[in-house]
């Protein structure tokens, strides 16, 4: 059975004829101690899909599904690296871990918890710094921290939303092969959330392509059947991984995935009244009559 | 070399420009003042006599070295108490200082949570946001007279004091509280709506009780708000507190000012001026101590 499940999912926001459509169609299955990588659109529903699965938003129809349960509101089961690190500025490295590992383990002994906030802290590297605030820290020390948060509440299923979009290419490739290492420890259940293909060729085992919104829906899943540990060197020689990318990019570039180009241009009526001569003579003043309203329409383009 | 020059010329500029602007303001105030002119002429009857006339733009304004030569018993002997209605400057400020801190304390007491109520509720923010806009503009010397009222038969004694606060105290603390509460008010409001989505959804994700959101999220997040408020706050409560003793006549430096204008003796009331505008200065610098500290938190 899947450990988390998204089944018929629609979300929109807005409501009558402003309403636009983010999500449809969503059909997931995340099975115990699967990677699965997310690729997608910048501004597709990515982050939409993943407050949903964290239980931040609830959809406008279809069903979340926990262990075949319909999954409660968001809690420390389901851990979530957001995009932007989402570290409390006023706390330090130590405090902002020991917040959530206080909340998620509140049965334990103080010493055990500060013992397990240490842990998580020296499994991210960051001993050094674990008194500084997070302003002190570089950006990937700071998506380090929120990992280490992240980890530290033990969920079933780990939640990463474009994890390392703000960080520079060297740092990122970094943290790829920290946060595969770190899963490789434990193997929990983690959903990767990304724009980058070969981000999620080198840390996933299955891919499932986004489509371009409004209304982006999911492709169907593409395995990544590599074995791990994987190398960023070699890995592009691989048949395997030539396939895969292939199709994951077929899908995104072909039609069912990319944007929909649509142009939407004025069509202007000429604005001619025709005279009726037999009918009573308008005043002198009387405002012109005007039929021609403006219209548009919208074409999609291919 | 040149480090040291520049260190010599920023220490110059921030020491001999203010000094300059000082000695241009006390160079138009001396042109402004009157002074007396002893004047030799021949009266009426024939005989020569000196007559001291005060000439000048404005007759009356006295001059600056007026001002200290009246002044200079309340300065140099700060703490004197003479009388109820003449003592030492400091001992004016303090007794000023002491119902600024009471009425301010009320201030933050109520306005801090009544922000976070305004901040955190859709429904209490439009319930009461009218009524706040309406009072907020409403001048303390509209106030005073409302809470001379409100307190006249009121009677607290606090434990330990030698006497009950009298109506005319209460009153003017009233005045200070419900004046200086509205920029607490509106910037803890501020604050809270302005606390972003990210870290509401840490407090989400990890199932926090509202008073552990409260009290580890919203506070500390909504702190720099709160303390511009606050040194807002203070800043009125000073304000208020000299108009309130001058309406009631209180000792301390507003009633000082008041009774020193209705005694004639104007150069006191230049010494109130600058008293309350320096002691205003320093509590605004003070705020802004503690303030950077919590923002830079």
């Amino acid at each position: 059975m899947a450990l988390l499940s998204l089944e018929n999912v629609h979300v929109g926001f807005g409501s009558g004829a402003k309403r636009h459509e983010v999500l449809r169609d969503i059909q997931l299955h995340l099975a115990e101690g699967e990677f699965v990588a997310i690729v997608g659109y910048s501004g597709a529903g990515k982050s939409t899909l993943l407050n949903l699965l964290a239980g931040l938003l609830q959809p406008d129809s279809g069903s979340i599904l926990l262990r075949g349960k319909p999954a409660p509101g968001p809690g420390p089961d389901r851990g979530v690296v957001f995009q932007n690190y989402s570290l409390l500025p006023w706390l330090s490295v130590e405090e902002n871990i020991a917040l959530a590992v206080d909340q998620v383990f509140p049965e334990w002994k103080p010493s055990e918890r500060a013992a397990h906030v240490r842990r998580y802290i020296e499994m991210v590297h960051l001993s050094p710094s674990a008194l500084k605030r997070p302003g002190e820290l570089s950006g990937g020390m700071r998506q380090r921290v929120a990992l280490a948060r992240a980890l530290a509440c033990e969920p079933a299923i780990l939640l990463m939303d474009e994890p390392l979009g703000a960080l520079d290419a060297l740092t990122r490739a970094t943290l790829q092969d920290e946060i595969v290492r770190i899963w490789l420890e434990n193997r929990r259940t983690a959903l990767l959330i990304t724009n980058d293909v070969d981000e999620a060729l080198l840390m996933a085992d299955r891919i499932v392509p986004l489509s371009a919104g409004p209304g982006a829906t999911l492709g169907p899943s593409v395995p990544v059947p590599l074995p791990r540990p994987r190398d960023r060197r070699s890995l592009h020689h691989h048949p395997e991984h030539k396939h895969a990318r292939r199709t994951v990019l077929d899908y995104l570039l072909g039609p069912g995935g990319r944007p929909k180009l649509s142009v939407t241009r004025k069509l202007v009526l000429p604005d001619l009244v025709p005279e009726d001569l037999d009918g009573p003579r308008p005043a002198l003043f009387a405002p012109p009559k005007r039929r021609a309203t403006a219209k548009s329409e919208t074409i999609e383009v291919h | 070399m040149i480090r040291m020059k520049r260190f010599q010329r920023f220490n110059l500029d921030s020491l001999l420009l203010p000094l300059l602007g000082v000695a241009v303001c006390l160079l138009l105030w001396q042109v402004l003042a009157g002074s007396n002119q002893r004047v030799t002429a021949r009266d009426d009857f024939g005989d020569m006599v000196t007559v001291t006339k005060r000439v000048g733009l404005s007759k009356d304004l006295p001059s600056p070295g007026e001002t200290w030569t009246a002044s200079k018993n309340y300065v140099l002997q700060p703490w004197a108490k003479r009388g109820e209605l003449d003592q030492g400057i400091l001992a004016f400020t303090w007794l000023s200082l002491k119902l600024v801190a009471q009425g301010y304390a009320i201030a933050l007491i109520l306005g801090t949570p009544i922000g976070f109520c305004l901040g955190l509720s859709k429904a209490f923010a439009k319930t009461f946001d009218p009524i706040i806009q309406i009072l907020r503009p409403v001048s303390p010397l509209a106030w005073l007279p409302l809470g001379m009222v409100l307190f006249l038969s009121v009677k607290i004694r606090v434990p330990g004091a030698a006497a009950p606060y009298t109506a005319s105290e209460l009153a003017a603390i009233f005045t200070v509280a419900i004046c200086s509460m509205w920029p607490t008010v509106l910037n803890t409001a501020v604050g809270v709506r302005a606390i972003p989505q990210d870290y509401l959804n840490v407090a989400k994700v990890l199932k926090l009780s509202r008073t552990k959101t409260l009290f580890k999220v919203l506070v500390p997040a909504t702190l720099p708000y709160m303390f511009t408020g606050f040194r807002l706050s203070l800043g009125i409560a000073w304000l208020v507190i000299v108009a309130a003793e001058m309406l009631t006549g209180r000792p301390g430096v507003g009633g000082f000012l008041w009774q020193q204008y209705n005694a004639l003796s104007y150069a006191h009331i230049i010494l109130c001026i600058l008293t309350i505008g320096l002691v205003g200065y320093a509590l605004d610098r003070l705020m802004s101590l503690i303030e950077s500290r919590f923002k830079s938190a």
